[in-house]
C-alpha cells in the first residue's frame, strides 16, 4: 500500500455543519469503552510522540476550559447501549491551524502512549482529516463555528 | 558494515528474557493483577517477549519501595553517589554494543545510532552529573552583620518519571540522572511501545544501586501512568511526551501540589541563509547534512527540524541538492551499520504519518521525494518503515504545523531576515530551531530572535550534556541536559540566622 487510499467521509449535506465525525468501526470500540469507563470524551492533542493524535478520557478527567475549543459532539448509536454523545475537544491555539479541515475519528492496530483509555485494547485512535468543501465553510462561517 | 545477529538468534550478543516483571526493590516482580502485554520488535512487527501490565497496585507497591529508600539515599554523601553514578557509566560502557543493539531491537531505530549517539550520550550523562552534584554548592545571603541566611540543597523524596519510546535509554537517564544525582528515589514508568530496554539496564546495574531508589513499573498511560502521576505519594513528576497528556500531568500535578517539568515536543524551523550557499565546500556539505537530518531517528525526535525555510535566491538550487541527499538515505535492515534509518516505533506512528501525508497533499502541497511506505522485503516485510519525504508548501499548511514526528520535512521559502523569523516563529510551540550562515552577526540575531529554547547555530541534532535543552511556548516546562535541571529535583532549605543577642524591641 504505497499510495494509501483512505476512507473520506461524504461532505455533510442539508445539515448543520459538522466539524468532527466518526468512522463506524471508532463508533464501536467506544461503545465498548463506554462500558468500561463510563461516559467519554476526546481531546486532540498537538506536539511529540503520541501527540497530534485524539486523546480519549473520561468525560471530565481532562479539565477544559477558556483555552479550549468545543468542536462537537460525536452521536452514537448503539442497540443496546442506546444513543450516547462524545464531546470533541481542542486547544484553542491549535484550533487555529485545524479549523479549515474536517476531523473523522478513526481507530487502527497499534500502541498508543499517553493516558488515552483504548490503549491498552492494542489499538489507537487516529485523526484522518480532509479539507472543508466551499460550501461548508460557508455554512461553519454563517453559524460562526 | 557489520550486521548484528537479532535477538533471539544464534550469534545475537543481546538476548531478551521471553517475560518481564516489575523492577521494584531491586528485583523482579510480578504485577498484582497477573497481567502481561505483548512487545513486538518495530523491526519485523513480531512479538520477542511481554512485559507486566502494571496497574495501581503495582505502582503503590513501586513507591513503597521508593519511601522506603529515600530516607537512606538522601542522606548518602554527595560523593558516594556521585561514585556510584560513575560505575552506572562505566558499566553501561562495557556493555555499550548489547545495550546497543537491544534498543534498536525495541525502537526500531539504526545501530548506528545507538551505538555512536543514544548510548554514549546516556553514560557521559550520568558522568556529567556525577561531576555536576560534586560541584554543587548552597549559598550564603549576608543580611546584616548579625544575620545570615543559609541556603541547602534537600532532594525532594520520592518522585515520579514518564519515559517517551524514542529514546528508551538516553530519555530515561535524562531524568534519572539528575534525579538519582540529587538524592531522589524515582518511580519509573517507560512508554508502552518500549518496555524492556529500560529493564535490561536495570539488570546490568541491579548490583550498584540501593534497593527500591529506582523501580519500574511498565503498563499502559491510563493504568500505569495515571495512578503514578497522580499520586499523593510523590513530590515532582517528570513527563516527556506531547501537550494533552502534559496538560493532565499538570492537573494531577495541581491537586497534589507538586512540581512538573514537562518536555512537550515542536516543530523545530531549520533556517537556511543565502550565503550558506556562497561556495560548494565543506560547509555547504555540512549544511545539506543539517538539513537532512529530519530523517535522524526516523523523524522520531521532539526536535526534528520539520521546517526547513530557506531563502529566495538559493532556494531552487539549495532544495535540488537536499532532495538529492535526501534520496541517498540508506533504509534497511536496522542492525545493520551501513543502515540510515530503520523503522517507526509502531504501527499507530506508521498510520498516523501516513495520514499526514494525506492531508499534505489535500491542502495543496508537493511532494518532492518520498510520500509513502517503504516496502522492504524478507524479515523486514512486517516493520514499519516510511521513505524519507519532503514536502513543499506553505507554512499556514498543518503539515508545517503539527508534529508527525516521521521522517517528514516540509519546506518553504523566505524572502530576507525579518521574513525568516516571522515563519519561524509562528507556530504553537519553541523546542528546537536551526540557524544555517556564513555570518557571525546574522546566526547571533536569529538565534536570538526565535523563540525556542535550542538554537543549533550551524550545526544540529547535539546533545551534549551541559547544553541547556527545553520549550519556549507549547513546548513545555524546564531545562533538561544541564546542571540546572538539579534544582528541579531539589527543594531549598534556608536557615535564616540571627548572630545578634539583642531583642527587635517590638514585645
Amino acid at each position: 500500500m504505497s499510495d494509501d487510499v483512505r476512507p473520506t467521509p461524504a461532505p455533510v449535506t442539508g445539515s448543520p455543519a459538522a466539524r468532527v465525525a466518526v468512522t463506524d468501526d471508532a463508533a464501536a470500540l467506544l461503545v465498548r469503552l463506554r462500558d468500561k469507563h463510563g461516559e467519554l470524551m476526546f481531546h486532540q492533542s498537538g506536539g511529540c510522540c503520541d501527540g497530534s493524535s485524539p486523546m480519549c478520557y473520561p468525560d471530565g478527567d481532562f479539565i477544559t476550559g477558556d483555552a479550549d475549543v468545543h468542536l462537537g459532539d460525536l452521536a452514537i448509536s448503539a442497540a443496546e447501549a442506546g444513543s450516547f454523545t462524545v464531546p470533541v475537544w481542542m486547544r484553542r491555539n491549535q484550533f487555529e491551524y485545524w479549523k479549515h479541515t474536517h476531523l473523522t475519528i478513526d481507530v487502527v492496530p497499534g500502541r498508543g502512549a499517553g493516558f488515552s483509555v483504548e490503549a491498552p485494547e492494542g489499538v489507537r485512535f487516529l485523526i484522518r482529516s480532509r479539507l472543508f468543501t466551499d460550501d461548508e465553510w460557508e455554512r461553519l462561517e454563517a453559524i460562526g463555528a | 558494515m557489520t550486521v548484528y545477529a537479532a535477538p533471539g538468534t544464534e550469534g545475537a550478543i543481546a538476548s531478551f528474557r521471553p517475560r518481564y516483571d516489575h523492577w521494584i526493590g531491586g528485583e523482579y516482580v510480578p504485577p498484582a493483577n497477573g497481567q502481561y502485554f505483548e512487545n513486538p520488535s518495530p523491526v519485523t512487527g513480531r512479538t520477542f517477549t511481554e512485559v507486566a501490565r502494571g496497574d495501581a497496585d503495582d505502582i503503590d507497591r513501586a513507591l513503597d519501595a521508593a519511601h522506603g529508600a529515600a530516607p537512606a539515599w538522601g542522606r548518602t554523601s554527595v560523593t558516594e553517589r556521585a561514585i556510584i553514578l560513575n560505575k552506572i557509566a562505566d558499566r553501561m560502557e562495557e556493555h555499550l554494543e548489547e545495550l546497543a543493539v537491544a534498543e534498536t531491537w525495541e525502537n526500531g531505530k539504526p545501530v548506528r545510532e545507538t551505538l555512536n549517539a543514544d548510548l554514549p550520550l546516556a553514560i557521559d550523562h550520568f558522568r556529567y552529573f556525577a561531576g555536576a552534584i560534586r560541584a554543587q554548592e548552597g549559598s550564603i545571603s549576608e543580611i546584616d552583620g548579625d544575620t545570615i541566611a543559609y541556603h541547602f540543597h534537600e532532594p525532594l523524596g520520592v518522585v515520579g518519571q514518564i519515559i517517551p519510546w524514542n529514546f528508551p535509554i538516553l530519555m530515561a537517564v535524562w531524568k534519572l540522572a539528575p534525579a538519582l544525582a540529587a538524592g531522589n528515589a524515582v518511580v519509573l514508568k517507560p512508554a508502552e511501545q518500549t518496555p524492556t530496554s529500560i529493564l535490561y539496564l536495570m539488570e546490568l546495574i541491579a548490583d550498584l544501586l540501593p534497593p527500591g531508589v529506582v523501580n519500574v513499573v511498565n503498563g499502559f498511560g491510563a493504568e500505569a501512568g495515571k495512578p503514578l502521576a497522580s499520586s499523593s505519594r510523590i513530590r515532582k513528576i517528570a513527563f516527556t511526551g506531547e501537550t494533552t497528556t502534559g496538560r493532565l500531568i499538570m492537573q494531577y500535578a495541581s491537586q497534589n501540589i507538586i512540581p512538573v517539568t514537562l518536555e512537550l515536543g515542536g516543530k523545530s524551523p531549520n533556517l537556511f541563509f543565502s550565503d550558506v550557499a556562497a561556495a560548494h565546500d565543506d560547509y555547504y556539505d555540512k549544511a545539506l547534512e543539517g538539513f537532512t537530518m529530519f530523517a535522524l531517528n526516523q523523524g522520531e525526535v521532539c526536535t526534528c527540524p520539520s521546517r526547513a525555510l530557506i531563502q529566495s535566491d538559493i532556494y531552487s538550487s539549495f532544495l535540488a541538492d537536499a532532495v538529492a541527499r535526501t534520496e541517498a538515505i540508506k533504509q534497511g535492515n536496522p542492525l545493520d551499520t551501513d543502515t540510515m534509518i530503520g523503522a517507526q516505533a509502531s504501527n499507530d506512528q506508521l498510520e498516523k504519518i501516513l495520514s499526514y501525508f494525506d492531508i499534505g497533499r489535500a491542502e495543496g502541497a508537493k511532494v518532492l521525494t518520498g510520500g509513502h511506505r517503504a516496502e522492504l522485503e524478507g524479515d523486514l516485510a512486517g516493520g514499519y518503515y516510511v521513505t524519507p519525504t519532503i514536502f513543499e508548501g506553505k507554512n499556514e499548511m498543518r503539515i508545517f504545523q503539527e508534529e508527525i514526528f516521521g521522517p517528514v520535512v516540509a519546506v518553504t521559502e523566505f524572502a530576507e531576515f525579518d521574513d525568516a523569523i516571522k515563519i519561524a516563529n509562528d507556530t504553537l510551540y519553541g523546542l528546537g530551531a536551526g540557524v544555517w550562515t556564513r555570518s557571525g552577526a546574522d546566526a547571533y540575531r536569529a538565534g536570538r530572535a526565535i523563540e525556542a529554547g535550542r538554537v543549533w547555530t550551524n550545526n544540529y541534532h547535539a546533545y551534549p550534556a551541559a547544553a541547556a535543552f527545553g520549550g519556549y511556548k507549547g513546548s513545555g516546562v524546564g531545562r533538561e541536559n544541564h546542571k540546572m535541571m538539579l534544582d528541579h529535583y531539589q527543594q531549598t532549605k534556608n536557615l535564616l540566622v540571627s548572630y545578634s543577642p539583642n531583642k527587635l524591641g517590638f514585645f
